[in-house]
């Protein structure tokens, strides 16, 4: 079954698969919407009505500006087209104001920031190091370019959710394949553009930061001589930012902007616990408690009451384990990435090592930072898609985290009507992503064991239960956190495994002039 | 990659843009008294399930055919039926007899839009599945991307999830009943065809080929053989299937003939709105619903009808085989859309078992849209559509010539004219004197290729060319 196109140089099917996603993107600009839609009329409004010297202490509407400044100038961009669509979404008292232009508007955007993403997959593509395949639906670059541009998480936040993840996982992806291309001062350059676009990507800074330190000043050959003019480069790109940075507004507000930036008055875990290890905690802890006051080791009276799971900004303590404060789980997210930081140092894998570890930091980030979001696992799914498309191991690893972690993103999308598109959408990726990677990897047996297989498979009962069974039973009033509960501590324990499975092949992993496995 | 994930994975691409289409508004919106399609059909769930069947069809104190007055055949009265039971488990509100009129909330949209997803699922599309893979040629790919192609019709999706009807099903049993013909299970092709027609009586327009295919073929075996037995069977198997299908109707001879007149109403005229047809083009230049008596125009649409109709049957009838029997299908749905009575736009989903022109017929339905609230979804579909079957269609078919010689001029000058049309209807104002200029040149511009088309295929149909199977879109 040879596609009768000719060979040679067809991208079309790129541009194909980029303007169906499209497609789609722009049929879901009816759909639900988050609070995250208004958040970011309200950024257009007041980047748009204040001078710049204002927009971290503007306070009108509940959601203050708390990304960095980068990206209140890119929404200052785009509030001058807004003016097009509806003037009045520029008006900063006019909250939650949402005619049809200004979702419009607001979708379009995001549609259009995605340009960025493209590009950033394209260069991806470019940089695999075997692309070849029988038909186009086997070819690596073809199977990396679906599993990115029609990945389930980005179109599931991005477009019914609303964010603009996509132009800045762009930007990410972009840096990435500068460094596979060994173009890394591009890269390092893009990844400082990313930080100050969202502050979020300070969790895999480390992995940057000591890649570039060691592949870049100390050379290999010379251990203990720093390459002078290399290091150089990096301190200069490094005074360049801070310049740029404190350019764009009166030095005096730094405090304030990091204030808003970094609000860590807001818990442990977000109302909704994202899947990581601090999930499993609050469930062990409340397990003991129950246990504890059954037993009578507990006295009820004494526990402390505040719900876990009640709104955005509750501090709570544990009753039974230790309280939980930020600074442990920084030490813990330093901890576990720590192992990984000192293995690229010591034996650096080229731009692939430094994409694994870059994944682990993610990765550990998510697993033990302080009121991590679950939308945050998409930083770890998004560049391991690279890897998994040119190693066996990375596939079936990439498989458990990109299953369990997008079906952990389920509860951001509640209400009935997006249910169907959910479920579809998640099929669509589910059965796309298993059936190429396993027609890729065919050579060597199945790519998930028995073990793996039923757990994926328990997503389908719990999916049953949580969304069809459950709401319809009398504890639903009662306890109507318990299916959230239920799918953060059940997906917890896939990304937790996952993050093993990465440690383990990062630190058995092979140097880059032994032929890896792709077939 | 399988076979199986393949076709799975249009099948969810199908639905998800189904089910995206469906968030958008439906017809009659929020326009009171009285609404719309999707208004109507709540109506018949409230007649049927709080009604005696005696009553569904007639004019009574509980049930005024003015509103919404059930005009399909008794299958749609069953599954309205059914569809009622449900709603009274979920809120009998909706379902309440008077009280229910111009009922609308989010979660009574969400259920309507939920039963046609259900019935989509479980009729249209395992048709479409095993028609793609058991009735076209070509690689296992070209049968994947025909499933893609045909699912993402942007006609039936607009006008099924978001004016909100039921055409999957009357369109997924006579999809069945081609099916069944096809794998030489003539049973249950009668079956499934009389069961479509018993649905919406817009089948008519696929009626005749069958009739003539079915009776062909049992000439071709021996009128006094074989041939005989198997008119037989089938005869008995259309009959009981009717029988059936209207035994509530039967106990009193008033009832039938009722319904009858319910579903062929002759008494509104040659034409309502602006269809792509003849009539309705052919009253631009002459206004012939005020010059002709409603007799002589009832005989004109229906020897018109006959005339173009009756080539295609008879070489169907001499030439009973599958390729002719497609060809049958098309001409004579185009006949019957372009000459017929009471013809509405969405009839001309009949003939969209096409594909590849389907997209003029999809362009037909603007102004129906557009009134409908519906215009991003059927410029993102029929976007989507127009460039996934091109680039598939040029990725398939062994030619590697550039797509623009691939198409004759007219095709892209046709794509021009539509899309120029679509943008004047939505963006500029028309003239006083004409406030209705642009649905009316969107029909008349249709209409032309309709008229073109139907001369086509007739030419293609009674010269029997060979094969041509690399341009045909196999349907």
């Amino acid at each position: 079954t040879v596609m009768a196109a000719p060979v040679t140089n067809d991208q079309s099917w790129f541009f194909a698969l980029a303007l169906g996603v499209s497609f789609l993107k722009c049929l879901l600009i009816n759909a639900y919407h988050s609070t995250d839609f208004e958040v970011h009329r309200n950024w257009l409004a007041l980047t748009h009505s204040l001078p710049a010297a204002q927009w971290y202490y503007e306070a009108t509407s509940e959601w203050t500006l708390d990304y960095p400044p980068l990206f209140a100038w890119f929404e200052y961009g785009l509030s001058h087209i807004a003016r097009f669509f509806d003037k009045e979404m520029l008006v900063v008292q006019n909250l939650n104001y949402a005619s049809p232009a200004t979702i419009l508007f607001q979708r379009l955007s995001v549609i259009v920031a995605d340009v960025v993403f493209f590009y950033a997959v394209k260069e991806c593509c470019k940089s695999l190091r075997e692309d070849k395949g029988k038909d186009l639906l086997g070819k690596p670059s073809f199977i990396l370019t679906v599993l990115l541009l029609w990945n389930f998480g980005l179109l599931i936040v991005d477009h019914i959710h609303f964010q603009y993840n996509g132009f800045l996982f762009g930007v990410l992806l972009l840096s990435i394949a500068r460094h596979f291309q060994n173009r890394h001062f591009e890269g390092a350059l893009l990844f400082s553009i990313l930080l100050n676009l969202k502050h979020i990507y300070l969790y895999i800074a480390p992995a940057y930061g000591i890649y570039l330190l060691r592949c870049f000043c100390f050379t290999q050959s010379n251990d203990n001589i720093w390459s002078r003019y290399n290091y150089l480069k990096i301190w200069n790109l490094r005074r360049f930012i801070d310049k740029f940075y404190s350019s764009l507004f009166i030095k005096g507000q730094l405090p304030q902007v990091l204030s808003r930036l970094f609000p860590f008055k807001r818990g442990l875990c977000h109302a909704y616990w994202a899947p990581n290890i601090w999930a499993l905690y609050n469930i062990a802890d409340k397990a003991f408690s129950i246990l504890g006051v059954k037993f009578k080791l507990l006295d009820i009276n004494k526990l402390p009451k505040a719900s876990m799971t009640g709104g955005l900004v509750q501090e709570f303590q544990h009753s039974v384990l230790p309280s939980v404060s930020p600074l442990a789980t920084l030490v813990c997210t330093v901890l576990s990435i720590l192992p990984a930081l000192f293995r690229i140092w010591h034996r650096p894998n080229g731009a692939r090592g430094f994409l694994r570890c870059l994944v682990i930091c993610a990765l550990g980030s998510f697993m033990f930072g302080w009121h991590v979001h679950e939308k945050a696992i998409l930083m770890a799914i998004l560049p391991l898609s690279l890897l998994a498309v040119e190693s066996r191991e990375d596939a079936r690893i990439f498989l458990i985290l990109s299953i369990t972690g997008h079906y952990s993103l389920f509860p951001l999308l509640f209400t009935t009507q997006e249910l169907p598109i959910k479920i579809f959408l998640m099929l669509l990726f589910t059965i796309f992503s298993l059936t190429s990677l396993k027609t890729l990897f065919r050579k060597g047996g199945a790519l998930l064991n028995p073990l793996e297989a039923t757990y994926l498979l328990g997503l389908i009962p719990l999916e049953l239960i949580c969304e069809f069974v459950y709401p319809l039973t009398v504890w639903q009033k009662t306890f109507p956190f318990l299916p959230l509960m239920l799918t953060s501590v059940y997906c917890a324990l896939g990304v937790t495994y996952a993050f093993i499975r990465l440690y383990i092949s990062l630190l058995t992993c092979s140097d880059s002039t032994k032929k890896i496995k792709t077939q | 990659m399988e076979n199986w994930s393949l076709f799975s994975l249009c099948v969810l691409l199908g639905l998800t843009s189904r089910w995206a289409v469906s968030f958008h508004s439906y017809s009659g919106a929020g326009k009171p008294p009285m609404f719309g399609d999707y208004e109507a059909q709540r109506h018949w769930q409230e007649v049927t399930y709080n009604l005696p069947v005696h009553e569904w069809y007639f004019n009574t104190t509980n049930n005024d055919l003015n509103y919404w007055g059930l005009d399909y055949p008794p299958l749609t009265a069953y599954h309205s039926l059914v569809c009622a039971y449900v709603a009274k488990l979920l809120n009998p509100e909706w379902v309440e007899l008077h009280a229910s009129r111009g009922y609308e909330s989010h979660s009574h949209k969400l259920f309507m839009r939920a039963t046609v997803l259900f019935t989509d699922i479980l009729i249209y599309i395992p048709a479409v599945l095993l028609y793609c893979f058991y009735f076209c040629d070509g690689s296992s790919k070209q049968k994947v991307a025909t499933a893609l192609c045909i699912l993402l019709y942007p006609g039936l999706i607009l006008i099924d999830y978001g004016h909100f009807q039921y055409n999957s099903v009357s369109l997924g049993l006579a999809l069945w009943g081609i099916l069944g013909l096809g794998l030489g299970w003539d049973l249950f092709g009668s079956l499934a065809f009389t069961l479509a027609l018993n649905y919406k009586q817009m089948e008519l327009y696929h009626s005749l080929p069958f009739f003539c295919y079915l009776l062909g073929k049992c000439i071709k075996q021996g009128l006094t053989g074989r041939g005989f037995f198997q008119l037989a069977k089938i005869s008995l198997t259309v009959l009981v299937t009717f029988a059936l299908c209207w035994m509530p109707f039967l106990s009193d001879p008033k009832q039938p003939l009722q319904v009858l007149h319910r579903l062929f109403p002759f008494g509104r005229g040659l034409f309502e709105d602006k269809v792509a047809n003849t009539w309705c083009s052919l009253n631009v230049l002459i206004k012939i619903k005020t010059l002709l008596s409603r007799e002589t125009q009832l005989f004109l649409s229906f020897a018109l009808t006959l005339l173009f109709i009756l080539p295609s049957s008879l070489k169907l009838l001499s030439k009973p085989n599958l390729w002719q029997f497609k060809l049958a299908l098309v001409n004579s749905s185009l006949a019957f859309f372009l000459f017929s009575f009471q013809v509405h736009e969405k009839s001309i989903l009949l003939a969209a078992l096409l594909m590849f022109f389907l997209f003029v017929f999809f362009h037909s339905m603007l102004p129906l849209l557009v009134k409908d609230g519906l215009l991003l979804p059927y410029v993102v579909t029929s976007l989507a559509f127009l460039f996934l079957s091109l680039y598939l269609l040029s990725h398939l078919t062994r030619t590697n010539e550039p797509l623009f010689w691939y198409f004759p001029f007219h095709f892209w000058f046709s794509l021009v004219a539509m899309a120029v049309l679509s943008f004047t209807s939505v963006w500029l104002e028309p003239p006083a004197k004409f406030p209705d200029l642009f649905p009316v040149l969107v029909s008349i511009l249709s209409f032309l290729h309709f008229l073109g088309f139907i001369i086509y295929f007739n030419l293609v149909q009674l010269m029997e060319p060979q094969r041509k199977k690399s341009q045909k879109k196999t349907n």
